[in-house]
């Protein structure tokens, strides 16, 4: 019995994109068996020391524990503490989603979350009681009924009461999980294991982020910064050595009886390139824009120097918004201003901004410089302006242009992909990870 | 040897060698010993991922052998080594008469090897606890070397043969996560992600510290670190930084002075937490905001 809980969970990770060799099954089970079932945190814990080995992992093996262990069977693990949906079905007084029940929660709510001292269980408690009242979406067939986190937000409208974003952040995801639970139990787990786990931060595409998935990113950029820059550092100095140092390796061959057993070699000089990011800053792909930006600061020290600009249908340097230690929100802040000066009609035109970049900024590109165009080419159909950019590919050691589009929109609509990739490497970009991955291979 | 008998007692005897452990911590402490498995303990720096590691040596008066990792760390570093001076001064006082075969069988002997950290752990007959300290800084060649070590607990000097562990070391493998470790070495460990403690949490630590600060005090500077840490400064403080400024304040006496010194004592010291330049403004700013 609980070994087929077990493999249907090990198969619904695996599903979920958490990889599970057949070993860390074994040392799971000999894990929970050495444990006992008894304790939920102890075996939650068991499962993720011994099957997960990477912490991008945790958010889809939390919501996918949840489904597959639920801490409660039934519709209330309050029992009698709170008349139910179910238990209430039959009409009269307590009818479970009345107005004057939706005050009661509300106001019991709001002072559990202004206080301090409210613990998660309460919380949770909390939820739950909601879920059961406002969160019954009745189905068709009788009896078809189903939950949803949705519906509960939107009678209950947690988001109008006075309380701090952390604590209501809190709440709305026990919502989230209770209804997910209640429909997992009707359905079974797998059903809703497959829709209930969200990408990994790093494989949320830029233009499709939500607002907090943003702000995890922002978090993530950082790490991946200081990963990306120990990598190139490695690479930059390792696999080639100067030439033999005489002088060293004679002197260290004194303590082995003048036998050379080692070799002794002069570093070899770094060469280091120049970078010149040109990005899109309108409307659309701005998010990807600012992400690649903060990595690009974040490694500046690999490159010689860099600078950047950015454009809508005209260009402005911004280069002096990136110095280093600045705070990022302000930098992003900073950006949407520049975005201002960077419109003159207001409308996305690639044609005229690298006309104009060539001209009044060509100078930023040379024989050394590699420059990054960062964009999804849709131009409003004016004129793509192929000439600036080919003589900037000219002028330039290298040119690549990232797209944050996935491949397929490529050449849809008003998007000239295929006509800047004909000129320019062009790589799709969608996500950190392809970031991450595009940065490792090419600068 | 069983190391901890429960999660529960991994908690009471870390907590007993000065270690608070939380739920996954005390978990994953005790699946380690249990399994015989390696533990990956990954997360930011100065979140007591090392700690960990010396505390189940003092919980159990094991000793501890520490492989410190950095770039460059080789097999001799790091396994063992043999001693060539020594082996040339032998050749060298060798007697004329006396065969090659003799003196080679005479120089690859226990008397020339120079053990490193992971022989040395593997070949201990007490208790042992083995830390390898910032993995994610080697290169990826001595991952493999590690391969053999952390799944068989067995090291191959070709000269002597396979020296398999008597005893299995509760090892430890401590990372930042500046470089992703392979899958491999992943695999043949237990994981266990650490990272800042709750409020609450890092209360209980500085007062088992520093038992003689003040409530108030404790709450607020942990308060204030909090802030610090969600602030993206380049180097977030760490819990023995908390400590640290704890002591400092408790030694200034801040925690008896009006709210209005203690705050202009917390800025005087806030170097203690806060190590950049460019930090140095960002967290000024947190602090009056305080």
């Amino acid at each position: 019995m609980m070994l087929d809980r077990h493999l249907g969970f090990v198969g619904a990770l695996r599903a979920g994109g958490v990889p599970v060799a057949v070993s860390e099954d074994l040392d799971a089970l000999a894990a929970v068996s050495s444990l006992g079932w008894e304790r939920r945190a102890s075996v939650r814990e068991a499962y993720a020391a011994t099957l997960l080995k990477r912490t991008s992992h945790r958010p889809a093996f939390d919501a996918l524990f949840d489904l597959w262990f639920p801490p409660r069977v039934g519709t209330s693990r309050l029992g009698e503490a709170g008349p139910d949906a179910d238990s209430a079905q039959t009409e009269g007084q307590g009818a479970p989603d009345s107005g004057e029940q939706r005050e009661d929660l509300r106001r019991r709510l709001e002072e559990a979350l202004a206080d301090p001292a409210t613990t998660d269980a309460q919380v949770e408690a909390l939820a739950v009681e909601a879920v059961g009242r406002f969160g019954r979406l009745s189905g068709r067939p009788a009896g078809a009924s189903t939950w949803s986190a949705y519906t509960t937000l939107r009678r209950l409208a947690p988001g109008e009461l006075d309380v701090d974003e952390d604590a209501l952040a809190g709440f709305e995801a026990a919502v989230q999980r209770e209804a997910l639970r209640r429909i997992a139990e009707q359905k079974g787990a797998e059903h809703v294991g497959r829709t209930a786990v969200r990408p990994a931060t790093d494989r949320v595409a830029f233009t499709s982020a939500s607002a907090a998935e943003l702000t995890q990113m922002r978090r993530a950029v950082a790490p991946l910064a200081r990963r990306l820059a120990a990598r190139l550092a490695r690479d930059h100095r390792s696999g080639r050595r100067g030439p033999l140092d005489v002088r060293r390796t004679v002197r260290s061959s004194l303590g082995t009886g003048g036998v050379p057993l080692t070799t002794h070699h002069r570093p070899r000089r770094p060469r280091r390139t120049d970078l010149v990011v040109l990005c899109d800053v309108s409307g659309s792909v701005a998010h990807f824009a600012r992400f690649t930006l903060m990595l690009v600061v974040a490694l500046r020290e690999q490159f010689s120097g860099v600078r950047a600009f950015a454009f809508v249908d005209d260009v402005v340097e911004v280069t002096d918004l990136l110095r280093p230690g600045a705070d990022v929100a302000e930098v992003l802040g900073d950006l949407v201003d520049a975005r201002g000066r960077a419109v003159r009609l207001g409308r996305t035109d690639y044609g005229r901004s690298l006309r104009s970049f060539v001209e009044r900024h060509g100078d930023a590109v040379g024989p050394r410089t590699t420059v990054l165009v960062l964009g999804d080419a849709r131009s409003n159909y004016s004129d793509p302006g192929l000439v600036p950019l080919k003589r900037m590919v000219d002028g330039a050691r290298q040119v690549f242009w990232l797209n944050p589009e996935p491949r397929r929109q490529w050449d849809s609509g008003d998007s000239d992909a295929g006509r800047y990739a004909a000129v320019v490497p062009m790589a799709e970009c969608r996500d950190l990870d392809q970031l991450a991955r595009f940065v490792r291979e090419h600068l | 040897m069983t190391w901890f008998a429960s999660p529960d007692d991994a908690a009471a005897r870390l907590g007993g060698a000065g270690y608070l452990a939380d739920d996954a911590t005390a978990t994953s402490a005790y699946l380690a010993g249990q399994l015989g498995k390696p533990l990956l303990v990954e997360g930011p720096a100065g979140v007591g991922k090392t700690e960990l590691a010396k505390a189940v040596a003092r919980a159990h008066g094991a000793e501890l052998v520490r492989l410190q990792c950095y770039e460059g760390l080789d097999e001799a570093r790091a396994l063992y080594e043999w001693n060539y001076k020594k082996q040339l001064l032998r050749i060298q006082a060798g007697s004329d008469d006396e065969s090659w075969a003799a003196t080679q069988d005479d120089i690859f002997s226990e008397e020339f090897l120079l053990t490193r950290p992971l022989l040395t752990a593997i070949r201990r007959d007490g208790p042992t606890v083995l830390l390898i300290d910032e993995v994610d800084k080697t290169d990826v060649e001595v991952e493999g070397l590690l391969l053999e070590v952390l799944s068989d607990f067995q090291v191959t000097v070709p000269e002597l043969g396979t020296i398999t562990a008597t005893r299995r070391p509760y090892v430890v493998l401590t990372s930042n996560a500046s470089r992703d470790l392979s899958e491999a070495v992943r695999r043949r460990c237990l994981f266990l992600h650490l990272d800042h403690p709750t409020p609450e949490r890092e209360r209980e630590i500085v007062v088992s510290h520093v038992p003689d600060a003040e409530d108030a005090l404790v709450r607020r500077v942990v308060d204030v670190v909090g802030r610090l840490r969600s602030a993206e400064l380049r180097k977030a403080p760490s819990i023995a930084e908390t400590v640290d400024w704890v002591r400092t304040l408790v030694a200034l006496q801040a925690g008896s002075l009006g709210d209005d010194a203690a705050a202009a004592a917390m800025e005087r010291t806030l170097g203690v937490v806060v190590k950049h330049g460019s930090d140095l403004e960002a967290a000024a700013k947190e602090l009056a905001r305080a």
